[in-house]
Formats: structure tokens, sequence, C-alpha cells
């Protein structure tokens, strides 16, 4: 690990300078993730008078739960959906204001603060202009014949808390793009251009190949983003329904634990979305750390 | 650019000015829904001009709320949005740079356990652990306090990675420098790195006041006490009540009062958040 070619002589200030944080992460993620592990072994009977120890039950009859699959199979759809909606139109989005100089600013601008609305309030923005009954998009398909319903239609509702959590991720996925972009030497593509090779040409075998790292990252970044912080969206429009169809891994581990008092099967929910979490930051840390020393 | 191709240009103005239209629209319809009366729609359709009642919505909302079903009224939530985002980016900011401070400039047994556990919980967020966290809080009886909303969430790999990414490039010849002149660990801290450190907090800061401002299950958990409600958690219980009484133009209204400060924040702030959040990200 890097440090300094020279420190200070010191035994005790670095403990002292380490303690709030250590202090704040041992209480309230050590502790609860701990906590999360052994729970996930055990089985509370309905009144919470009794706690028997039960081995990886908890997990079997997970694997075992249609439920809990079709929440896999939900948040698969989900995430890759989103990742892919929002990456797709922060690319292009990114690409135009690359190309554009003197009014870029101001574009950027204008795309960039959605990532400051809260995902709750996006999800009642989106969730406002799809009502069944008084919202305006369901007017506009109505007139070509589609009556949208996400409170019965499973596919409705899935295309709402996507478009939902899609429109908060443009913004950010955007920022990263241009960055990429702007850091692409622009000699490259000059000598390309002399070659007699047009944008579009120019784009496939040039840009995209260099944005790649950072589409990567992106795609990591994004992936964690819908299957973890949608919380909100989920439970500030569908809460999972209609019929579970929106009902993601993050959000049933909440309706498992709370709603349902279900501790052992939430706690085994949460070590696996646990184990999910850190893997994924492993191949984005790891693949960072690489790209740094290039 | 390479070559004039006036056609391209046209085009990437056009992609982006839909793209515009298609970000801004969501707003532009809760910002006119919000500026209409109660009964403007149960006619059907959502008006798309600005009605009347701007002033008289935003008014009731902030200092009453919705009487019928138990909301309270918006400016005390906002206040508690407020205080929980600048404890949580402020106590962020402090504990992080302290122990960025110590993995750089110390070297000690256990630095790299201590490394390695700050980054453990990069990115593990509340929602995942949710229970045994609450639980943790609720044994410490720190709900329904301004503690139990923000210390629990006051933590951060990334802050700490940030700066310890920034020290990192910080000339060793400065700290020489200042030992020459006999300067201790944390006078070198205050007088030299800290200062340094400037743009990077403030960048920081944005990104972390955001983060605060926009938390939802934490306060939605933690907070019984209507006094404590935060207004982004607190929109959800009106609009769950919209469905049976149509008060589309309040709730509107209140989503636009929990997006605005955080949207003017970033706006304002646009250069150092953009700064803040490339760096902290890679």
């Amino acid at each position: 690990m890097q440090t300094k070619r020279t420190v200070f002589p010191n035994r005790v200030l670095p403990y002292a300078l380490l303690l709030p944080q250590l202090a704040v992460t041992a209480v309230f993620f050590f502790w609860p993730a701990g906590q999360a592990v052994w729970q996930s072994f055990l089985r509370e009977d309905a009144f919470g008078f009794r706690t028997t120890f039960v081995g990886l039950e908890n997990y079997a009859r997970l694997l075992a739960d249609p439920t809990y699959l079709n929440a896999l199979s939900v948040t698969a759809v989900f995430a890759t959906s989103t990742a892919a909606l929002s990456l797709l139109l922060a690319l292009v989005l990114a690409v135009a204001v690359d190309r554009l100089v003197k009014t870029a600013g101001v574009y950027t601008t204008l795309l960039l603060w959605p990532y400051a609305v809260a995902p709750a309030v996006a999800g009642i923005l989106w969730w406002f202009l799809f009502n069944p009954t008084i919202g305006l998009l369901p007017y506009l398909m109505d007139m070509v014949g589609y009556r949208w319903n996400h409170s019965l239609n499973k596919t409705d509702a899935m295309i709402l808390v996507i478009l939902a959590a899609s429109w908060k991720q443009v913004s950010y996925n955007f920022l990263f793009f241009l960055a990429g972009l702007q850091s692409i030497p622009a000699s490259l593509r000059e000598a390309a251009a002399i070659d007699g090779a047009g944008p579009v040409k120019r784009f496939f075998t040039i840009t995209l190949p260099l944005l790649s790292p950072t589409s990567f990252f992106l795609l990591v970044v994004n992936i964690v983003y819908a299957m973890f912080d949608t919380f909100p969206i989920i439970d500030a429009t569908t809460e999972g329904g209609p019929a579970q169809s929106t009902n993601v891994l993050v959000y049933k581990v909440y309706v498992d634990g709370f709603v349902g008092l279900n501790l052992g099967s939430s706690a085994a929910q949460s070590v696996v979305l646990m184990a999910v979490v850190i893997a994924l930051t492993v191949i984005q840390f790891r693949f960072v750390e690489r790209r740094v020393a290039y | 650019m390479v070559e004039n191709r006036p056609w391209l240009t046209a085009l990437a103005h056009l992609v982006l000015i839909a793209g515009v239209v298609v970000v801004a629209f969501p707003v532009y319809v809760a910002l006119i829904a919000s500026t209409r009366g109660a009964f403007d729609f149960m006619s059907g359709v959502v008006p798309l001009l600005p009605g009347p009642h701007a002033a008289e919505n935003y008014l009731t909302m902030l200092n009453s709320g919705i009487s019928t079903s138990g909301a309270p009224p918006l400016a005390p939530m906002m206040l508690n949005s407020l205080v929980m985002a600048l404890v949580i980016a402020s106590g962020k900011i402090a504990i992080s740079i302290l122990s960025a401070f110590a993995i750089v400039y110390f070297r000690f047994p256990f630095r790299q356990a201590a490394f390695w556990m700050i980054f453990v919980t990069l990115m593990l967020p509340v929602e995942v652990r949710i229970l045994p966290t609450f639980k943790v809080v609720a044994d410490l009886g720190m709900l329904n306090s301004y503690a139990g909303l923000t210390v629990p969430l006051i933590a951060s790999a990334t802050a700490t990675f940030l700066f310890r990414q920034f020290f990192l490039t910080v000339p060793d010849e400065l700290m020489e420098a200042a030992r020459v002149d006999g300067a201790g660990p944390m006078k070198f801290f205050r007088d030299i790195l800290l200062p340094l450190s400037r743009t990077n907090m403030a960048a920081l800061f944005v990104i972390l006041f955001i983060y605060g401002w926009n938390q939802y299950l934490w306060p939605l958990l933690v907070t019984t006490d209507t006094g404590y409600y935060t207004i982004v958690m607190g929109i959800k219980r009106m609009a769950d009540v919209a469905d049976a009484y149509p008060q589309w133009n309040v709730v509107m209204a209140a989503a636009v009062l929990a997006m605005l400060p955080p949207v003017v924040v970033v706006v304002a702030m646009q250069k150092l958040f953009v700064k803040g959040l490339v760096e902290t990200e890679k």
C-alpha cells in the first residue's frame, strides 16, 4: 500500500485519528452485519419467544422459495434494463455535447440537475405522469389504443420503475461519459479523419474502444445503483406490486423483515446481498486501481 | 472539430434539445400541477398550463400541511432535512479527513487492517443490513433523534479514499519542510494540509449534502415522531393518501419543494460538484 517516503514518528496519534471513523464503522456496519450473519442461522417462532439454531436452513428455504426466485429475476430484468437504458441515453447525449464547443456548458447544466433529485421524488414524478386516471402519458397512449395501468399490469409497473430509475441516473452517466470523451486526444480523431474515416466509422473504431474503461466502470456503478439505491423509487410508487412484479431483492429484505417479521429469512437475504455488493465493489476497485496505474 | 459538417452539428443540437425536454418534462408537469386548484384534476387529464393557485398551495403546505392525512407542515420537515444533510456532510468530511491523514502520514501496526476495515464498508448501503442496523440504533435509544438520523450514516469509505488519493499527490517536501521547522503532525495538518484540501472538501460537501438530503429509507424507519420527519420521506405519506383524496396539486408542491434545495446546490456549485464526483468515483 502506498505511503509517504517519510512519516511522522508517533505511536498513539494515528489511532486517535482513526478512532471516530472506526468507532462508527464498528457500531453501525460491522456489528449489524455480524448480527445479520448470525441471525441468518436462527429461526424464531411466530411469537418471538424461542429461537433455535437451524444452520443453513434459511438459505435452503430461500432457494426453494418461488417469491425469492421471482425477486431474483425481477431484479435482473430491472437492473439490466435500467443500466442499459440510462447508459445508452447518456452516451448519445455526451457525444452530442462533445461535438458542440460554444453551447456545451449550457447543455451540461440543463442535463446535470436530475442527479440532485431524490429517488423517491423521481418515483413520485413519474408515477404522477403515468397515473391511469389523470396522467398525461396514459391519456396519450389511450389515443393509440393502449390501456395503461401500472397498478394492474405487471409490465406497465416494471416500465414505470425502469423509466423513473433511468431518468435519475442519466445525468450521472452523462458526466462520466463526457469526461471520458474529453480525455480522448483530438489528434487521434484528426488523423483518422485525414485517412478518410467518416464520423460514424471514427465513433465505432476510435471513440468507443477508448471509452470502454469508462463504460465498464459505469456498468458496475449502474448495476449497484439499480440493485440497491432504487429502493425509494419502488417504495414510493409500486411497493413491489402488482403481484410481486416489481419486488426487487432489496425491497424484499425490507418487506420480509419489517412487515412480515420473518427475521431469519430477511437476515439470510441481507447476507446474500452483502456478498453481492462486496463482490461488485472488489471488481470495481481492482479495475480502478489497475487503470490508475496505467 | 475535425471537419465542418453542419448537419452533424444540427443533429447534435436536436438530440440535446430532445434530451433536455425529456429530462425536464416530469418536473414541468409537477410545477404546473402545483399551481392548480384541488378540483382541476377531477375532469380527466392533467392540464399543461399554469393555474392561479400557486401561492395558496405552497403556503398551505409550508405552514399547515395536509391536515386530513396527518402530514406535518413542510417547513419544519425541510428544516429537519437541512439539519440532517448538513450534519451528515460535515460529519463525514471531518472523520474521513482525519482517518485519511492517519493512513497516509503514519506507519503503525494494523494500518493495513484499518484500511481494509474502511474499504469493506465502501458502497455497502444501509438498505442491505437494514434490520440489524435499525435494532442497534433502537437499542442505543437513538430513535426519534437527530443523532439517530445522522450518526449511522456518517461513516464513509468514499470520502476517506478521496482524501487519501489527494494526500498522496501532495509533495513530500512540504511535510519534510514542516518537520525541519519543528512542526508536529497536528500543526502540519492544520496549517498546511487543511488549507490545501479546501477545494476537495467543498466538492465533497456538495455531493454529501445531496446524499443526506435525499435519504429516504433511514428516516422512514428511525422517525415515528412527526417532529423528526424529513421532507423526502414525508412525501410518500402524502402521496399514499392522495389516492383516496386527489390532492395532487399539494403533493406536487411538496415534491417541488423537496427537490429545490439539492438542485439549487448542484447547479450553483456545478464546477465543484463535477470535480468532486469524477474524483470520488475514479
